[in-house]
């Protein structure tokens, strides 16, 4: 099996381990887990410089979750890094008096910046790029933003300045899942054609199947080489990816599975796993 | 009488740092000119940003910088600053802990005829509320001059806001006690003490020459720093007198006064009276003729603690 092969595994066993924290936990929001898990697995195992050990040097890579209610999955991806155990994180994830909260918070190792506020993640990463620019430094800056967050104008403050200080070192993602709580991201807001929008702020932009984790890596190279402006990804994902019973609807974006539903659920991410070899 | 404003102090010290520290950055929002920081923008440009009119971005920009290392000062007009970014300094400063000031320029009223909008008589009692924001309305130029250069010491958040035009001096090149986080005992009093900050410390330390005349003995702290509020100084010298007096250039709920009445009504019980503006949008005029109008100079702060000592 190839490298990317064994990451679109891995990806499938960490939507199971997002599953048994959502159990655990009594909550959380496994669509947008399930749509945005492949882009972490790329960004923390294959594109980032970021690991426990590099994890104060000034030169590493620098993310921040900006649809913080994904945390599930972010928790699963810095849990199988090494940033904290898996199993811990599983069993204390929203309980009384947690470390392991609902939105992600810098008091855990691995996490830069608190999110949990929509719309905070793209500004707060100029200002690091910009930073790594003053210091000259090679450092890279990234963000995952959902497609209903969009709606939020910071975003596009923090789009507006990226452009205007072509911010090379800086890679947006957006987890263009096309549903948010209430239903349709075309139905709530209209955020087509996202293409036109980004590069009308002075954006490099590039569409790719954001659950393929071949593509989003071969995105994340291109966005590397590319100068004079900062790259947006729109990865094109499905809300719910890994099983039918959650795919594509707006009612899972923070359900609770049932045990059935648990059951039904993790057969077919093995399903999914196995279809890979 | 002076003609610096403390927006200028503030200039001054950044560009005297910033020479020998290439962490510090100023962030502005289209105000740089009302901010006294065009002479920073020109004399670093490679330290200097510009976010355009976007204050959310200003304060979230600047959250990132100081994240990586840098110590940014984010100036904006107190009224957007505090109120427009409000979630930003919560969640990307104060929440995050990232070391970035913020400076609310032609803060409380200093925008006079502008109207409501240009007001910042709630930033107070918003930033206060914010666990991990420290909030510091320092009264002239050389004290303002001082708090700068002790934020630079340390690494956490801090709201500070300086008015808009120059105030009359307080201190003196040579003699400008300050000491982080402790009010400055500027008189000591057995029949009343005022607790004041920013550009009511001037009128109320006049008032207290008033009522010397009148055989009042007043003392008065200047409490710049509002939060964390200096409680061991307050209710040291608030147990000498009979009657408090908070004095703030800020609605009158959740600002000094709030502050003051909590601390004393719970340590040292004693009336505590609270002059601030109205909870209304104020009248139209110069900060002076504002002031004037409200009762807040010199002749009302006495008038008043006269008054409540009868
Ligand atoms: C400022 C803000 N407003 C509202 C919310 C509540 N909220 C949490 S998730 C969500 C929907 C997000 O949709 P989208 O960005 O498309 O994310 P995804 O579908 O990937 O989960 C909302 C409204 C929030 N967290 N922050």
């Amino acid at each position: 099996m190839n490298e990317i092969q064994e990451l679109k595994v891995l990806a499938y066993d960490l939507r199971k381990k997002v599953v048994e924290m959502i159990v655990e936990g009594k909550g959380g929001h496994i669509g947008g887990d399930m749509s945005v898990m492949d882009i972490l697995v790329s960004l923390y195992f294959k594109v980032m410089n970021i690991s426990p050990e590099n994890q104060d040097d000034p030169d590493r890579d620098r993310f921040v979750m900006s649809k913080g209610h994904s945390v599930e999955a972010y928790y699963a991806v810095l849990a199988q890094k090494g940033f904290f155990p898996m199993e811990e994180v599983i069993s204390q994830f929203s309980k009384f008096g947690t470390k392991y909260i609902g939105h992600p918070n810098n008091k855990l190792p691995g996490i830069e910046m608190n999110s949990g506020s929509l719309g905070h993640g793209l500004p707060v990463c100029v200002g690091m790029a910009l930073a790594g620019r003053m210091d000259k430094r090679n450092y890279r800056v990234y963000t995952v933003m959902g497609d209903g967050e969009l709606a939020e104008g910071s975003v596009w403050e923090g789009a507006m300045a990226a452009g205007h200080y072509k911010l090379d070192n800086l890679c947006a993602v957006v987890d263009r899942n096309r549903l948010q709580i209430s239903g349709s991201t075309e139905d709530v807001m209209h955020h087509d054609s996202q293409e036109e929008r980004w590069y009308s702020f002075g954006w490099n932009v590039l569409s790719v199947n954001g659950n393929d984790i071949g593509e989003l890596c071969d995105a994340f190279e291109l966005a590397k080489g590319c100068k004079g402006k900062p790259t947006v990804i729109i990865a094109n994902t499905t809300k719910g990816c890994g099983s039918a019973v959650m795919e594509n609807k707006a009612a899972w974006h923070h359900k609770v599975p049932t045990p059935e539903e648990v059951e039904q659920i993790m057969k077919d991410l093995d399903a999914r796993k196995e279809a890979l070899s | 009488m002076n003609k610096i404003p403390n927006r200028q102090a503030i200039c001054d010290v950044l560009l005297k740092k910033a020479a020998e520290d290439k962490d510090i950055v100023v962030l502005c929002s289209d105000s740089r000119g009302s901010a006294s920081l065009a002479p920073f923008a020109e004399a670093f440009p490679d330290q200097f940003v510009e976010v355009g009119i976007a204050e959310q971005n200003l304060v979230s920009i600047s959250a990132g910088l100081a994240k990586c290392g840098k110590k940014p000062f984010a100036a904006s007009p107190a009224c957007f600053l505090s109120t427009r970014s409000y979630e930003q300094a919560k969640v990307d400063c104060a929440y995050s802990n990232t070391n970035v000031t913020l400076v609310g320029i032609s803060g409380g009223i200093s925008y006079g005829s502008l109207g409501m909008s240009h007001h910042s008589a709630q930033d107070i009692a918003a930033m206060s509320a914010i666990p991990n924001m420290r909030v510091y309305i320092p009264s002239d130029r050389f004290q303002t001059a001082k708090l700068i250069e002790a934020l630079l010491l340390d690494e956490k958040p801090a709201y500070i806001r300086v008015g808009r035009n120059a105030v009359e001096d307080i201190y003196s090149e040579e003699n400008t006690p300050f000491e982080m986080d402790k009010a400055t005992v500027l008189a000591e009093g057995a029949d009343v003490l005022f607790v004041a900050c920013g550009e009511m410390v001037k009128p109320a330390l006049d008032a207290v020459a008033l009522l010397k005349e009148q055989g009042i003995s007043a003392g008065l702290l200047d409490m710049y720093c509002v939060k964390p509020l200096d409680r061991e100084t307050l209710i040291r010298e608030a147990q000498k007198a009979k009657v408090v007096i908070s004095v703030e250039e800020h609605a009158p709920f959740g600002g000094l006064g709030s502050m003051v009445s909590q601390a004393v009504g719970s340590t040292c019980p004693r009336k505590v009276i609270n002059l601030a503006l109205p909870d209304e949008p104020v009248i139209s005029g110069t900060s002076k003729e504002v002031f004037d109008h409200y009762g807040l100079n010199a002749e009302g702060i006495a008038k008043r603690a006269a008054e409540e000592l009868k």
